[in-house]
C-alpha cells in the first residue's frame, strides 16, 4: 500500500494515541465511494502537539473526527491510552470521550445562540453531574478566567454578543471543562483575523502547559502550525506525505507537496521573490484517486514508477519520514 | 497618474438602538488608474464599510454618509440607487469574501453570467454564452463548456472564487474591488487566486483594491497600502516603504502578529493585547493608545492628525517609529 507504512511509528511507553490503518470512506450514491482517509497510521506522545496539515478535502478533519468516533472509521484501530475506542460499547465510549475534547473551526456556529456563556461552558459539567451547582459555577468562572475572559462580564451574555476571537475563547473554555487529557483543534484560527490568531494560538499553548494536554492541531496553514507543534504530518488525498519534526519539515521538506505548501504561504515582505511557481490546480477527486502516488498528477518530479507503485513511508533523515519515490533530498 | 476613484473625508455612521455607531471616521484616499491599493485592518476597522458605502451598497435611513466618493470625477454619494447601479459592473466591480454564498445556488453558473452580460452589455444570448466561456477560460478554469452547466454547489471554494472573479471582470470595469478575496480559501488556492488577480490586472489594465486583514497577502501584490484602525487611516505609503520603513506602532504590531515561516520559532507569538475601541464611544486621544506599548500621556489626551513625512508616507502618530524621540 502506498503512502502508508509504519516506519514513522514510535515504540515507546508514552504514546497516548495510536492510530492504526485508519480507513474512512463515505458512500456517495451510484456505488461510488469517497476515500476520505486511506490507511493512515500515526501516534502521538504524551504532552506532544501533532499537527495535521493539508488542503481542503485531504481528509484531515475526517481523521481528527475519526479519533472521537464521529463517525467511527470503517476499519482500523484508535488506541487511546491502551483502549481501542472503535471496539468500545456505546456507553463506555461516551465516558471515554470525556478525556478527548474538540475545538471546532467556526467559533460562532459551534456555540448555541440561545444559551448563555455560563450555560455553554458549564454544560459538560452538568451533563456529567460533576460537583454541586456552586462547584460548577466556580469551575466555570475559573475556566473563563483562564481563557482570558472576565466571568462577571460574560457569564450571562450570549454568543452572538461576542467577536470571533472571544467565541473561540469560549469554545476553548468549554472544551477544557471536563479536564480532558487530549484536545483536538480543528482549524481553530482559520476564521479569525491575523492579529487575533496569535492571541488564540498563545492561549492554546498556555492551556496546554497548564492542563498538561496532548494536542492534535489540524490546519491548512503551515505558518500557523509552526508556532504550536512538535511533530507535523502532511496529508494529501487521504494519505500521509511526510511526517517529521518541525525543524526538518520547514528547513528541508522532502516531499514535493510539503515544499509546494511552504511556497504558497504568503510572505509579509514586498521584496520577497518566489522561487517556485505555486502549486497549480486542485487535488483530484477522492472518489477516483490516482493510482500509485496520489500526488503524482500535480507533482513536478512524477515518473512512471509513481503511477505504478505507491510509495511507502521511509526515513530520510532522523525523525523525518517521507512517502515519495523521488524525495527532494 | 490620474485619480480614478477617490474618497474624501468619508464618514459613515449607523443609527443603532444604543446610539450612533462611527464605522468610518473621515477617510481620504484615492486609487489611480492601473494601480493596486491594499486596504488592511482588523475586523471592525471599517474597511468593508468604507467600500460598501462608497459604492452605494450601504444606504438607507439608518446610514449617514458624509464626505465624498468620486469615480472619474462623478460624485457617487448623491446618486439615486438607480443611477449608481449603472456604475456597478461596468465601472466598478466587486469580488466578495464568501464565494459560497455570493452565487445563486439554484441557478447554473452559465445562466448567472449570461444575465449580467445581456443586461449590461445588451448582448444576444448566444454571444453572451460564448463570452462567458471565454471569461472562464481567462480565469484559468478547465473545461469551461462543461462548467457553465454546473451549479455552484458542484464547485470547490477556489473554483467558485474564480467564477466570481470572472463575473466581476465580465463588463471590463475600470476598478476591481476585492473584499477579502482569499480568506475563505486554502493557502495553496489563495496563492493561485492572488496570482490570477495580479495577472488580470495587468492584462486588462484595471485598477484594483484588495481589502484584507492580512498584511502578508498584500505584500507581494499591491503598489500602495493603507492601514485602517477604528475607522481611520493610520498609515499609508507605497508597499515597499510601508514594510521597510514602518512608522505606525499599530502597523508594526500587525506585522509582528503574522505567523511566519522564517525567523526563529519562539514559544509564544507576539500579540496585540486588548481590542479596538468601541465604535459607539467618544474616544479622546489616539485610538490605538490603550493598546500601544509606546503610548504617552499626550497620546491618551490628544488625537494625532494624519501627516506626510514629505515622501508621500502618511502616518497618524506623535512618536513615529524609526525616529529618535
Amino acid at each position: 500500500m502506498a503512502g502508508s507504512g509504519y516506519a514513522h511509528l514510535r515504540d515507546s511507553d508514552d504514546v497516548v494515541l495510536a492510530l492504526r490503518d485508519i480507513v474512512v470512506e463515505f458512500r456517495v450514491g451510484g456505488g461510488r465511494v469517497v476515500n476520505a482517509v486511506s490507511r493512515i497510521s500515526i501516534d502521538v506522545r504524551r504532552g506532544e502537539t501533532l499537527a495535521i496539515v493539508g488542503e481542503s478535502g485531504c481528509g484531515k478533519t475526517t481523521l481528527g473526527k475519526a479519533i472521537l468516533q464521529l463517525p467511527a472509521p470503517n476499519t482500523g484501530q484508535v488506541m487511546f491510552e491502551g483502549t481501542d475506542l472503535t471496539k468500545l460499547p456505546k456507553e463506555q465510549l461516551r465516558s471515554a470521550r470525556t478525556a478527548i475534547q474538540m475545538v471546532f473551526q467556526d467559533p460562532i456556529s459551534s456555540l448555541d445562540p440561545r444559551m448563555t456563556v455560563g450555560e455553554i461552558v458549564g454544560e459538560p459539567l452538568w451533563i456529567w453531574g460533576r460537583g454541586s451547582e456552586a462547584d460548577r459555577e466556580a469551575k466555570v468562572r475559573e475556566l473563563l478566567n483562564n481563557v482570558g475572559l472576565d466571568p462577571e462580564l460574560v457569564l450571562h451574555r450570549r454568543s452572538y454578543e461576542f467577536s470571533g476571537g472571544q467565541c473561540q475563547r469560549i469554545s476553548i473554555a468549554r472544551s477544557l471543562a471536563l479536564e480532558p487529557r487530549m484536545l483536538i483543534c480543528d482549524e481553530p484560527v482559520s476564521a479569525l483575523d491575523v492579529s487575533i490568531q496569535a492571541q488564540i494560538l498563545n492561549l492554546l499553548q498556555d492551556m496546554k502547559d497548564r492542563y498538561g494536554l496532548t494536542m492534535v492541531f489540524i490546519s491548512h496553514d503551515l505558518a500557523v502550525v509552526k508556532a504550536v507543534s512538535n511533530r507535523i504530518m502532511v496529508m494529501y488525498l487521504g494519505k500521509i506525505c511526510e511526517v517529521g519534526s518541525p525543524d526538518a519539515i520547514y528547513s528541508k521538506p522532502a516531499h514535493h507537496y510539503t515544499s509546494a505548501l511552504l511556497d504558497s504561504v504568503p510572505v509579509p515582505d514586498p521584496a520577497y521573490q518566489r522561487n517556485n511557481v505555486a502549486l497549480q490546480g486542485e487535488p483530484p477527486s477522492p472518489v477516483a484517486p490516482p493510482t500509485g502516488c496520489r500526488f503524482r498528477t500535480r507533482c513536478p518530479a512524477a515518473s512512471p514508477l509513481c503511477a505504478a507503485e505507491e510509495p511507502l513511508l521511509r526515513e530520510v533523515a532522523p525523525d523525518q519520514f517521507v512517502a515519495c519515490h523521488h524525495p527532494r533530498l | 497618474m490620474t485619480e480614478l476613484f477617490a474618497v474624501e473625508d468619508l464618514r459613515v455612521q449607523f443609527s443603532t438602538p444604543r446610539g450612533q455607531l462611527n464605522a468610518v471616521r473621515g477617510i481620504t484616499l484615492s486609487v489611480r488608474a492601473g494601480e493596486c491599493l491594499g486596504i488592511v485592518g482588523e475586523s471592525g476597522s471599517g474597511k468593508t464599510v468604507l467600500w460598501r458605502s462608497a459604492m452605494g451598497l450601504l444606504r438607507g435611513r439608518k446610514v449617514t454618509r458624509t464626505g465624498s466618493a468620486r469615480l472619474e470625477g462623478r460624485e457617487l454619494l448623491t446618486l439615486t440607487p438607480k443611477e449608481v447601479r449603472q456604475y456597478w459592473g461596468t465601472h466598478i466591480a466587486m469580488v466578495f469574501q464568501d464565494p459560497m454564498t455570493a452565487l445563486n445556488p439554484v441557478r447554473r453558473i452559465g445562466s448567472q453570467f449570461v444575465e449580467a452580460l445581456i443586461k449590461r452589455k445588451g448582448m444576444h444570448k448566444d454571444a453572451a454564452m460564448a463570452r462567458t466561456i471565454e471569461l472562464l477560460r481567462l480565469v484559468r478554469m478547465a473545461e469551461p463548456e462543461l462548467l457553465v452547466r454546473k451549479y455552484p454547489a458542484q464547485l470547490s471554494g477556489g473554483m467558485r472564487q474564480r467564477v466570481m472573479i470572472a463575473m466581476a471582470i465580465a463588463c471590463e470595469p475600470k476598478v476591481l474591488l476585492a473584499d477579502e478575496p482569499t480568506t475563505a480559501l486554502d493557502v495553496t488556492v489563495q496563492a493561485q487566486v492572488l496570482e490570477l488577480l495580479s495577472d488580470l490586472r495587468e492584462k486588462l489594465g484595471m485598477a484594483m483594491v484588495i481589502v484584507t486583514h492580512d498584511l502578508g497577502i498584500v505584500a507581494g501584490h499591491t503598489d500602495r497600502i493603507a492601514v485602517l484602525y477604528a475607522g481611520e487611516v493610520v498609515e499609508m505609503a507605497s508597499t515597499l516603504d510601508l514594510f521597510a520603513n514602518t512608522k505606525m506602532p499599530y502597523t508594526e504590531a500587525l506585522l509582528k502578529s503574522i505567523p511566519r515561516l522564517d525567523g526563529t520559532s519562539t514559544d509564544m507569538m507576539e500579540v496585540i493585547d486588548g481590542a479596538p475601541p468601541d465604535p459607539m464611544a467618544e474616544t479622546v486621544g489616539c485610538f490605538f493608545a490603550p493598546r500601544c506599548k509606546y503610548a504617552t500621556d499626550k497620546c491618551r489626551h490628544e488625537h494625532p492628525e494624519l501627516v506626510d513625512d514629505g515622501t508621500g508616507h502618511f502616518y497618524r502618530c506623535f512618536y513615529p517609529l524609526g525616529k529618535q524621540s
